[in-house]
């Protein structure tokens, strides 16, 4: 019996603990997870496999801040049944453990298509801390020189950098005909692209992997792909990076409404009562696009965790709502993308408005509605991104000084100063 | 005035050596600023951390770097922990954050502790930054 059990111990389940404990400081907290190490930054990965990182440096909490809390922590227990009517969960020993309110924060799992001779050896997902340290195993033990990884997105940039940093050669395979698709534009993608290409990274866009084939001498290990355009690329290993998908099969076929990932409320609540969902399992409010979506980010994931814990505790808190939003930093190149990057050139209610920099690939874009900031691309230039992101968030109207807003100097005295008063309200 | 002691007495303040001399001349990492004289003639003033009540930075970090003392009120920045990932850069609403390219670490005002008064303060000769506790 615990009064919150909260399935998951990632980035929403530590939000919910934070606030249940600014509200209240007894109840008992059970937190279950599949993992046997508690609470790890998951964008930290990649900093394993290139050994920027160990366990301790992951530890996105300090292991005080599990005692401090009062946290009864679950560690190697899957929660395989979830029974509302009852109120409880059942974990794989057989245990059962009753709740008062529960969180379903189970995250997200790798997306994996059918690829033909993905059984072979030398084939990754790259998600969790077991997955990173199974490739940087295989590295290590198999002496890997080169790697094809499938997918140009955020998990598929920061593996091909760790690879990179180990000394391998990369090739990324894409199906779109460009790299962060989803977090960039053209501009901004090309500039990206002749980085990373520098690095001696190379790109295949526009393709995907036919499938996976064996090494000459051994038919069960990987020893290269077959591209869709029919080119045979050699490599050690296959990194499978396309995508995240909501883990729901916790609560699948109960009366949990599900849509692609956990439909919630803006109280982070699903439509069974007492039951509260956060992160990437979650379809949470996108601020941007005025509906709710998956968005799996990290920090969205601690802020709808928080509310959640907030709700759970007793305090009516309602979510203000996220966006796509990623700040990166690999290969060097510092890059903020936010909201509607990629605006449609046929929407006539959207302005856009752009800078560029091409010998210093120093990139700036804006995106407005209505003289309202609802996209923001900065490459190289990103230094008071959160001045921009606040103006977006809090729909400034930007009217009379939306040019000023590109300007190199741009700082919080570039505001005119009523607004600067209104806005230095501490947050 | 907008003269930019501020920035100078602030990087001594977290320099090696606590010497404006040393800390410029010899010393090998150059000293970083934690505060920013933001102009745009004719209004000028410094920036710094405003160590938010609900500090967004704390809520994105990626790595648990940025923490928040809710005894103190103080939002500490741990060098070692932070992987440089400018998540907090992408968040803080007055662009607080300092970037420590070189380090591939982020910097931010910790008020200058085991000081009386932070340095960005105690020098400033106009009178312009003051050092008050607010309740919010």
């Amino acid at each position: 019996m615990a009064k919150y059990v909260i399935v998951g111990a990632s980035a929403a389940g530590i939000g919910a603990i934070e606030a249940i404990r600014k509200i209240d400081p007894t109840g008992s907290i059970s937190i279950i997870t599949e993992e046997y190490c508690v609470d790890y930054s998951r964008p930290m990965i990649s900093d394993l496999v290139s050994g920027k990182a160990d366990l301790e440096k992951m530890k996105c909490r300090a292991d005080s801040f599990w005692i401090e809390n009062k946290v009864d922590t679950r560690l190697s227990k899957k929660a395989v049944k979830a029974d509302f009517a009852e109120k409880t969960v059942t974990l794989e020993d057989g245990e059962k453990i009753s709740y008062e309110k529960l969180l379903l924060a189970t995250g997200g799992k790798p997306f994996v298509p059918k690829i033909e001779g993905q059984e072979k050896e030398g084939v990754f997902t790259f998600t969790t801390m077991a997955e990173a340290q199974r490739l940087a195993k295989r590295i290590d033990e198999n002496q890997s020189k080169s790697a094809v990884v499938i997918g140009a997105g955020l998990i598929g940039i920061s593996v091909t950098e760790a690879l990179v940093k180990r000394g391998l050669k990369v090739t990324v395979v894409e199906l779109q005909e460009k790299i962060l698709s989803l977090l960039l534009d053209s501009k901004a993608s090309e500039i990206v692209e002749a980085v990373i290409k520098k690095a001696g990274v190379n790109f295949a866009t526009g393709q995907s992997v036919q499938k996976i084939v064996g090494k000459p001498d051994n038919e069960n290990v990987v020893g290269g792909v077959v591209l869709t355009k029919g080119e045979h690329v050699p490599c050690d290993v296959v990194v499978v990076a396309i995508g995240v998908i909501p883990r729901t099969e916790l609560v699948a076929g109960t009366e949990i409404k599900i849509n692609r990932g956990i439909v919630v409320d803006n109280f982070m609540q699903t439509n069974v009562p007492d039951v509260y969902a956060s992160g990437d399992v979650a379809e949470a409010y996108d601020f941007i696009l005025d509906q709710n979506r998956l968005l799996p980010l990290w920090p969205l994931a601690v802020l709808e965790g928080k509310v959640a814990g907030y709700n759970m505790a007793g305090k009516k808190t309602a979510y203000e709502g996220g966006t796509n939003m990623s700040s990166l930093k690999y290969f060097g190149i510092p890059i903020v993308s936010i909201g509607n990057t990629n605006p449609n050139p046929d929407d006539t209610t959207l302005e856009t408005l752009v800078k560029l920099d091409a010998e210093n690939d120093v990139y700036k874009k804006l995106v407005f509605k209505n003289n309202v900031i609802v996209g923001i691309t900065l490459v190289n230039c990103i230094d008071r991104a959160g001045i921009l992101f606040n103006l977006m968030k809090k729909k400034v109207n930007v009217k009379k000084f939306k040019h000023d807003l590109l300007r190199d100097d741009f700082s919080w005295a570039v505001l005119p100063v009523s607004l600067q008063r209104k806005m230095s309200v501490i947050q | 005035m907008g003269c930019g002691l501020c920035e100078i007495y602030c990087a001594v303040a977290h320099s090696k050596s606590k010497d404006l001399v040393k800390a410029y001349n010899t010393e090998k990492t150059k000293p970083i600023s934690r505060i920013r004289r933001e102009v745009s003639k004719p209004i000028s003033f410094a920036i710094q951390c405003r160590h938010c009540q609900d500090a967004p930075c704390v809520t994105a970090c990626l790595a648990g770097a940025m923490t928040k003392d809710e005894k103190t009120g103080l939002v500490t920045h741990n060098k070692e922990k932070c992987i440089g990932c400018w998540t907090c850069v992408m968040v803080c609403p007055y662009g607080a954050i300092i970037m420590d390219k070189e380090g591939k670490v982020v910097t931010k005002c910790d008020l200058c502790q085991g000081l009386e008064e932070p340095a960005c303060v105690a020098n400033c000769p106009n009178e312009a930054l003051i050092f008050k506790e607010v309740k919010t």
